[in-house]
């Protein structure tokens, strides 16, 4: 198995030791010719949305992307990764791959006096630790999108088919659960082409 | 709890990397910055550039100013205050700043001591020339650092030569034995414990950004490829002929940084860079400032 990391800005290394730890392979996904390596599945990153989302459009990544993702190929975004990933943001007109059922909340806690550390559930993970930095929530979801993490009344974790979003950092702390919960995605996924 | 707030300022930090922090002196130049794919932008009234010629104290930004700067764009918003001036980052930190960078650029207001920066709940970035300086402004509570560069002169050379120098010491530690790491600790007036980390994990303890006469998406890629994790342009985008083009190509520079067929084209057609003096020609070396 081999996920790419979208690695275009903010923190993607530590995606890509998080897999490692897991015995996953990754690779960085910077430009349209490592599109031709292939991989299962797709970790979007922590960062700045507005830059990454930039980058998609002028690096030509975002069309190709839209379409694998929309052809099942799993996909799993950690907060800038979940506003990438928004149908829509509430506070912001700007989308980007738009692929996933849900509207968001950009700079949902306000600036990074706002950030914290919280230890909540994960539908079917148990606890887990939760980092949340200059961090979105979601505001609603459409049918058809499950809701995996709350935080204060808030939705801060959702899976729509393939595709996995968490509006705090779990490439931050030591657990490795929600990364070994996204490559389970991928293996189901990988099981069903064959 | 402090623990815990330390821990989250390096986090965003980290969320920072890959990026380019660009200075900005209006509401105007912070939006030209965001749409160009800043990840960050640095609100001040002067640039570098222009604090060096106008000469006499710089100081912490209006902060009126600062707080229309962070009305205008959504990306985080730092601003500066003098070397050892804590009054200054209080008031940076009441206006909910997302980062202080504790600067060289400005006059220092201590000749001796930097700021506490444990007893803030923003995060410091912080210059230095080499790793002591970067570990004794870690162990102090800096979130993150980079180099003091020489900024406002659109000269690289004195960026390179401090993230040389750091990258140097770095692998030096790392190749020590375990009983050597005491004396090393010592020497660099820094606490054991940081240098034991320098050792095991062959780089800082926080993010290690450039900064300091970057102007160019060569540059760019040249303090990138040197082994910095991001990049802070000031004097070099509104210094030059055409901002929001440098500034967009700076960005996509450093994604790609080892990719110099793309760094031709990023290259090309920019307009005129900043004219920049040399370390030579400048008689305020403000990486002097601060060391200790």
């Amino acid at each position: 198995m081999n996920i790419a990391v979208l690695a275009l800005q903010g923190a993607f290394i530590e995606h890509e030791r998080m897999l490692s730890a897991l015995g996953v392979t990754a690779t960085e996904l910077r430009r349209k010719s490592d599109l031709k390596t292939p991989f299962d599945g797709l970790i979007i990153p922590g960062g700045e949305s507005t830059v990454q989302g930039k980058l998609l459009r002028e690096l030509e990544l975002l069309d190709p992307i839209r379409r694998r993702i929309e052809n099942g190929l799993p996909v799993f975004g950690t907060c800038a990764g979940l506003l990438l990933l928004a149908k829509a943001i509430r506070n912001d007109n700007r989308s980007y791959l738009a692929t996933m059922d849900i509207v968001a909340v950009r700079n949902a806690y306000g600036r990074q006096l706002g950030s914290f550390y919280h230890e909540g559930s994960f539908r079917g993970l148990g606890r887990l630790p939760m980092t949340f930095i200059r961090a979105p929530y979601i505001d609603s979801v459409s049918d058809g999108v499950e809701i995996l993490a709350e935080c204060g009344g808030k939705i801060v974790a959702a899976r729509q088919g393939n595709q996995l979003v968490t509006a705090f950092h779990p490439e931050l702390n030591r657990d490795l659960s929600v990364h070994a919960y996204f490559a389970d995605m991928v293996r189901a996924h990988q099981a069903v082409r064959c | 709890m402090a623990e815990n707030r330390y821990e989250l300022n390096k986090n965003l930090a980290q969320m920072l990397k890959g990026g380019v922090i660009m200075d900005v002196t209006s509401p105007e130049q912070a939006e030209i910055a965001e749409a160009a794919g800043a990840c960050a932008v640095m609100a001040l009234e002067k640039i570098p550039a222009d604090i060096r010629a106008a000469g006499g104290v710089a100081r912490m930004s209006d902060p009126k100013m600062i707080r229309e700067i962070q009305q205008a764009v959504s990306i985080p918003v730092m601003a500066k205050c003098r070397i050892g001036h804590f009054a200054e980052a209080q008031i940076l930190q009441a206006i909910e700043i997302d980062f202080i960078d504790e600067s060289e650029v400005l006059s220092p207001a201590d000749d001796k001591y930097h700021i506490d920066k444990t007893g803030f709940l923003v995060p410091f970035v912080c210059g230095a020339r080499d790793l002591g300086e970067a570990l004794r402004r870690i162990s102090e509570g800096a979130s993150m650092i980079r180099t003091k560069g020489e900024p406002g002169t659109g000269d690289v050379v004195q960026a390179v030569r401090h993230m040389r120098a750091m990258q140097a010491e770095i692998r030096r530690i790392g190749s020590m034995a375990e009983d050597e790491l005491f004396d090393t600790a010592r020497q660099l007036q820094v606490p054991v414990a940081l240098v034991r980390y320098v050792h095991e994990h062959k780089k800082l303890p926080v993010v290690n950004f450039a900064a300091g006469g970057v102007a160019t998406p060569a540059d760019a890629a040249l303090m990138m490829q040197l082994g910095a994790e991001g990049v802070f342009v000031g004097s070099g985008i509104f210094k030059s002929g055409n901002p929001a083009k440098r500034a967009a190509a700076i960005v996509k520079a450093v994604t790609n940084f080892n990719d110099a067929k793309l760094l031709a084209e990023l290259s090309e057609d920019l307009g005129e860079a900043m004219v920049g003096i040399n370390e030579q020609e400048i008689e305020l070396l403000m990486a002097e400032r601060g060391k200790s």
